[in-house]
């Protein structure tokens, strides 16, 4: 019990429009106030149906601070339950991946379960006899999380039993995972390896606002990205030649602000929102032969060209995944502490697309955000030097106010110039909301 | 001019010492124009290109890798990292005098650090070389890492 729980007005107070207070940033018990309200009443993404392709198949990971795993039961539908045995509390799968045929089996007493988390067996069962095993917890099985959703392969849980509906919480912000998929001939598309992991000291939602922030690129990233340039005109190239993948990569990020500014940001209700509404930095990437035939096969010229014509930047789907659909990337950024986050990024492959596509997303993947990226280190540099400096009393808020409007209604769906800080306060408008959703006090706080 | 053990034991134990030493653009000279340097993500990885990598390099991306580090708004090398191999003596797994191609597997511990962190890992680095005009060089480079599905904060030079 400290300054915040269970007090949603103290909560609401962090954000103020303009600018919000660094606690939201370095207070750990805001951390653990968004790990039980904000990451159990959003709707967060586990995994993709093609990690657990085979009945039986299984994924662990984690939504906020809660160990989950991730199956595919008998009737070949995911199911999603907490990593725990409802014993002992021993985690019941430690693997990352793995199949574990018709049941779990709880390594430490063999009480095992079937995959979608109902109790099948204990051994000894007679020494339960006239104790009351079917009034208690441990009786019930493996617990499920309280909703699960896949939608087109992507599979996200709603932690809590009641709330929003997985509809009304993505609302028309699924466009830009539809046309991720939709480049895909067979509309289909299949994790390709394992993903980066890439750790950082800071906060999670420092990296989930990067993903929206365009005035950072020509400069953080100077450093590649301007370097890259410069190698590539001391070799007698101009910016016309045609370039190699990964000059076509790297290039775009010194383009001016002017390019960013025109590019656009689109904001949906619930704290979504992309970057790159009329271009991108993906825009300009050279077409890969046999490509556009086989998606006109699928779908007709017409509707190729218009799902190729769609190069959104970088997707946000709050609370924490960030999706490129131009390149078929998702990464989440998932929260360990106030100041420590791990960044995981996969990489899929359309299915039924030539391979040259998916070589150039494991390239962008990377080349961009592996902890051995150049253009990553200069990325992590910055968020742990905020950590660090948020520290600093008396200069307590941080601004996000570039292109603020008075009075900005953040439930209807805007387009607007691509620099401004909107999608950031977006998301802190969404954060206060799942925050104090089911708070104590709540209601007198309205 | 014949190629022995001792020569390629010796150009492994050189090139690492250039890294540690810092020369980079003589280390650059040591590849040949279509090596790639390839650090796996994955334990045993077979796909360099369809998969994600840690790092899968030509001659370009490494050349900009070596001339950022020495830029002067290059913020994540200020300051900047140092770094040390400690190397079991290489094992020659292929000497092919008549097409003078070599390779060489050799175990590392690899020690990066800046400001208060310090890194360790321990590797496996497998050079393919091949004598050009008398010359070792670079034709590719292997290196992975124990722990290679581990998550990690920056790695800036070069294991």
């Amino acid at each position: 019990m400290g300054r915040y729980t269970d007090n949603p007005q103290a909560v609401a107070a962090l954000v103020r429009g303009r600018e919000v207070h660094r606690d939201v940033y370095v207070d750990p018990e805001i951390y653990r106030l968004e790990m039980k309200h904000l990451f159990a009443n959003a709707w967060v993404f586990v995994g993709h149906d093609s990690q657990t392709s085979n009945k039986g198949d299984y994924f662990t990971t984690q939504i906020g601070d809660q160990p989950v795993i991730m199956v595919r039961h008998s009737d070949n539908e995911i199911k999603v339950l907490y990593n725990r045995c409802p014993h002992k509390g021993t985690k019941i799968a430690i693997d990352r991946t793995g199949n574990t045929g018709k049941f779990f089996r709880c390594p430490y007493h063999a009480w095992s379960f079937k995959t979608d988390g109902c109790l099948l067996a204990i051994p000894l069962k007679k020494g339960y006899e006239g104790t009351g095993l079917e009034e208690a917890e441990g009786s019930r099985g493996m617990k499920a999380v309280g909703a699960v959703h896949n939608h087109r392969g992507f599979v996200f849980a709603r932690l809590a039993e009641e709330g929003i509906s997985f509809e009304e919480y993505f609302g028309d912000s699924l466009s830009s995972l539809d046309n991720m998929v939709d480049r895909s001939p067979a509309g289909r598309l299949e994790v390709a390896g394992p993903p980066l992991r890439y750790m950082h000291q800071c906060n999670w939602k420092m990296l989930v606002e990067n993903q929206t922030d365009t005035c950072h690129p020509m400069v953080a990233h100077e450093s590649s990205a301007g370097t890259a340039v410069q190698i590539w005109k001391e070799m007698g190239y101009t910016e016309d030649d045609p370039k190699p993948p990964a000059m076509e990569i790297i290039a775009p990020f010194m383009s001016p602000y002017e390019f960013f500014e025109n590019m656009g940001i689109r904001t949906w209700p619930n704290g979504h929102g992309h970057t790159g509404v009329h271009h991108s930095i993906h825009s300009k990437y050279s077409e890969i032969p046999g490509y556009l035939d086989a998606l006109s096969e699928t779908y007709g010229a017409e509707k190729a060209e218009a799902i190729l014509t769609e190069n959104r930047h970088n997707t946000v789907y709050f609370p924490n995944i960030m999706i490129k659909g131009p390149i078929q990337q998702l990464r989440v950024f998932i929260p360990l502490a106030a100041d420590k986050t791990l960044v995981e990024s996969y990489i899929y492959r359309l299915v039924d697309a030539p391979d040259e596509l998916l070589a150039r997303t494991a390239m962008y993947n990377r080349m961009i955000n592996a902890p051995t990226s150049i253009v990553g280190h200069d990325d992590l540099e910055m968020y742990e030097r905020a950590q660090e400096g948020l520290h600093v009393d008396g200069l307590e808020w941080v601004n996000v106010q570039r292109l603020y409007e008075e009075d900005e209604d953040f439930d209807e769906e805007r387009v607007e110039n691509g620099t401004t800080e909107r999608q950031m306060r977006n998301q802190f408008n969404a954060w206060v909301k799942f925050m104090t959703a089911s708070m104590q006090g709540k209601e007198a706080a309205e | 001019m014949s190629i022995t053990r001792e020569d390629l034991i010796d150009f492994v134990y050189d090139e690492a010492r250039m890294l540690d030493e810092g020369r980079f653009d003589e280390w650059l000279e040591l590849w040949l124009e279509d090596g790639h340097y390839w650090m796996p993500l994955d334990w045993k990885q077979e796909d360099p290109l369809h998969v994600t990598s840690l790092m899968y390099e030509d001659m370009f991306m490494l050349r900009l890798r070596v001339q950022r580090l020495t830029g002067a708004r290059t913020f994540s090398q200020k300051p900047k990292s140092r770094c040390h191999h400690v190397l079991n003596r290489p094992f020659v797994d292929e000497m092919d005098h008549e097409a003078g191609r070599y390779v060489t597997n050799t175990n590392m511990h690899y020690v990066e650090t800046r400001l208060d962190d310090q890194l360790l890992l321990a590797l496996t680095a497998v050079h393919e070389l091949k004598l050009v005009d008398g010359r070792l060089r670079i034709a590719n480079k292997r290196v992975d890492l124990l722990n290679c599905d581990a998550a990690f904060g920056n790695i800036q030079l070069l294991p």
